[in-house]
């Protein structure tokens, strides 16, 4: 079941990413309606990173686009944050807390600008709405991993956007926290920004989200929560890989060929 | 020694030149290589190091003279093309980066050896002084050169200066930087090139086989005193700068001296004070620490032990010979009688012709780690759910580091239990609050 909507604040169209000519994502079609809070849920290595780093432009295409706002990236790139998985960077950097929150501000600043105070200020704010403030002067690789991970949502709310995709934000975190930033998170949501999670738990996932994306590999569903959570639904997505994707994937690679063909 | 006297004044102008380009560049290689350092980068920074000088030499072939613009320019050329091969072997084939950099690292260093022989054997290499280029001779550099290299030095500084937020965040987290929209490749093709221009400026006076150490070695050191980039990169400046001096003086008073060993012998003692003598990841500083803890340790189990003993007694002020105290509490004995004079000194405890006795501040800090003990067992026996047979050696130390403030949140949150789980009553300050049948009179 793929529930598309008018006016989206993502819209993914025929998305196909590869690894090494090996497609791990299968012609993505989904559109996220804004003023949600929605999850991307679906078993390890069903490609969600995958998927939001493609929508980010980390990761080349081999067919298809996303939009947010009815706009590529690169025209709306203001209004996108991005949270990345806590392990994509080295920790032992000299930076304090403070330091790694502020970037979210480096793209308001623009080129040779350096902080002012107000974005200082902006982004201890942010730290405090993690619960972070009393760390700001801490040296990163000094957090454990809840709160380094909570340092990078506080860099992605100093950027101020309007659609936000996080990867595994709750990974390390513990119970409380995790039911603040989900309080967090619905506030946003009702100031009427968007907030994509990608998530693992399939437990909260019916309580938290209000949009729900069922992936692996494929698409297996996209809508309202109360239509998708459903156990055939669910079963589809965490019913082991679909056997003949996998080969046919493993061949591509094999005989290194090209998921599409060249256009033009 | 007069050469020394001279360098030291800066009396000859041209001494002046060697000494004010060599600072610069030795500042400009540490700056830039602060960032090499982050990124990971170092192997790469010798290849190019290496890799510059058959460019050099080509230069000087193509042109016949050791102008420094041509040789700049050879010299860039070549080290550019190092780093394009390596990616390219990266990126095209099974070849590993650490493999693709040493393959590049020698055959590039090879090929530069070879056309050095070769025109060596010309008969012109004397007066070339390209040999002087392997391991360098600040002395040898002219106006003409200073000028040169130490302009392109205070250009790189003015560049990371100017970029110090995008290269920050480059370095910290490339996927970051360019989602916010950072022109990334453009910055890394800006870091690669000034990492190869750093490495060319440096290479008359240090040489291109040890340049490396000036390009990473300072800011390895500097990353020793700090947890902040910009004070890194700073630091890192001014240790480049140290060596750039100190090269360039022994190179004018020992003419005969190459340069090159004598910054890495610079950079090598400033990295092992860092690593050393820097205040917390230094090794001086851990072992203080360390030794302050045992210390700490050491007395609080002597008062601990005296205040058990008077616990036992009912009575405080007892005086107890080195011996019971000894029985009461194994340690070394050498360590009890050094703890004793020492809390003797501190006026934690009295001596008498019999031994030893608490003094009233004695008590009060024998019966705080008491205390600490036994909430802490209380603690562990409520919260984990351990056995009072397992809590204790966890209090043990656990009694040590807890702060004032940990203790009354502790006290609080247990709601200020009367024993502990051995049955042991815990010793609150007169003034806490608290039942009052619990408070030990003695205090
Ligand atoms: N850099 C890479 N090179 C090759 N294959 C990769 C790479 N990254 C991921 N893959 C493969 O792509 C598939 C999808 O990976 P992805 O990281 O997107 O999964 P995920 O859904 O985020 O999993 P998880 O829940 O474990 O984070 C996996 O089969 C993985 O093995
Ligand atoms: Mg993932």
């Amino acid at each position: 079941m793929i529930i598309h909507v008018e006016n989206p604040a993502l819209e993914i169209h025929n998305l196909t990413v590869s690894y090494h000519r090996k497609p791990v994502l299968w012609d993505i079609d989904l559109t996220v309606p804004q003023g949600t809070l929605a999850g991307i849920i679906g078993p390890n290595g069903a490609g969600k990173s995958t998927l939001i780093k493609s929508v980010m432009g980390l990761l080349p295409a081999d067919s298809g686009y996303a939009q947010m706002f009815g706009e590529p990236l690169d025209r709306v790139r203001r209004r996108v944050s991005y949270v990345p998985q806590r392990e994509s960077v080295d920790w032992d950097f000299p930076a304090s807390a403070l330091d790694v929150a502020l970037m979210g501000r480096y793209a308001r600043l623009g080129l040779f600008r350096r902080p002012r105070a107000a974005d200082r200020e902006m982004a201890m704010d942010c730290l405090k709405k993690v619960g972070m403030d009393g760390f700001a002067a801490r040296q990163i690789s000094q957090l454990s991993g809840g709160q380094q991970q909570r340092v990078f949502l506080a860099r992605a709310l100093a950027q101020d956007a309007d659609l936000y995709l996080m990867d595994e934000p709750f990974a390390g975190i513990d119970a409380a926290t995790e039911a603040a930033v989900i309080q967090l998170l619905t506030e946003m949501k009702q100031a009427g920004k968007t907030v994509i999670v990608v998530h693992h738990d399939l437990q909260s996932a019916a309580d938290y989200f209000d949009w729900i994306v069922l992936l692996n590999m494929r698409l297996v569903a996209s809508g309202p929560t109360d239509q998708i959570f459903t156990q055939e639904l669910l079963e589809r997505a965490y019913g082991g890989r679909l056997n003949v994707l996998s080969q046919v994937g493993e061949l591509l690679q094999k005989q290194q060929f090209p998921a599409r063909e060249r256009k033009g | 020694m007069d050469t020394i006297l001279d360098a030291l004044m800066l009396s000859n102008p041209n001494v002046r030149y060697v000494v004010f380009g060599s600072v610069l560049l030795g500042c400009a290689a540490a700056v830039v290589g602060a960032f090499t350092v982050l990124r990971k980068r170092s192997l790469v920074g010798d290849a190019v190091a290496h890799s510059v000088l058959p460019g050099v030499c080509g230069a000087f072939l193509v042109t016949q003279t050791k102008h420094p613009l041509a040789l700049l320019i050879g010299a860039f050329i070549s080290g550019w093309l190092s780093l394009v091969v390596i990616d390219f072997i990266t990126r095209k084939t099974r070849v590993k980066e650490d493999s693709a950099i040493g393959i590049v690292l020698s055959v590039f260093f090879g090929a530069g050896i070879l056309m050095l022989t070769a025109i060596q054997q010309t008969g012109s290499a004397a007066q070339s002084g390209l040999d002087k280029f392997l391991f360098g001779k600040a002395a040898s550099m002219l106006l003409d050169d200073v000028m040169i290299f130490g302009g392109v030095a205070a250009l790189l500084i003015a560049i990371v200066a100017l970029f110090f937020k995008e290269f920050f965040l480059l370095s910290f987290d490339r996927d970051f930087a360019r989602v916010i929209g950072l022109r990334v490749p453009l910055l890394d093709l800006l870091l690669s090139t000034m990492t190869v221009l750093a490495v060319v400026v440096g290479i008359q006076a240090v040489g291109v086989v040890l340049m490396a150490a000036l390009l990473i070695t300072p800011a390895a050191a500097a990353r020793y005193w700090t947890e902040r980039l910009g004070i890194m990169v700073v630091l890192a400046g001014l240790f480049g700068m140290m060596a750039g001096v100190t090269g360039a003086y022994i190179s004018t008073a020992a003419p005969s001296m190459p340069t090159g060993p004598w910054i890495v012998v610079v950079t090598s003692v400033v990295f092992l004070l860092s690593v050393l003598f820097a205040p917390r990841r230094g090794v001086v500083a851990q072992a203080v620490r360390y030794k302050r803890n045992r210390t700490q340790i050491t007395d609080e189990n002597i008062l601990k032990a005296l205040y058990q003993m008077g616990e036992s007694a009912s009575e405080f002020t007892t005086v107890h010979s080195t011996e019971e105290i000894h029985g009461h509490r194994r340690m070394q004995l050498l360590t009890l009688q050094q703890g004793l004079a020492r809390l003797r000194r501190q006026g934690y405890v009295e001596h008498h012709h019999r031994g030893w006795c608490l003094t009233s501040e004695g008590i009060e800090r024998g019966k705080r780690v008491a205390r600490l003990h036994r909430l802490w067992e209380v603690y562990l026996s409520r919260h984990l759910h351990l056995a009072p047979d397992h809590v204790h050696d966890s209090a043990e130390s656990i009694e040590h580091i807890l702060t004032p403030e940990l203790e009354e949140q502790l006290a609080s949150e247990l709601n200020y239990p009367e024993v502990d789980p051995h049955n042991s009553p815990i010793p609150y300050r007169k003034k806490a609050k608290q039942k009052p049948e619990t408070g030990t009179r003695n205090a």
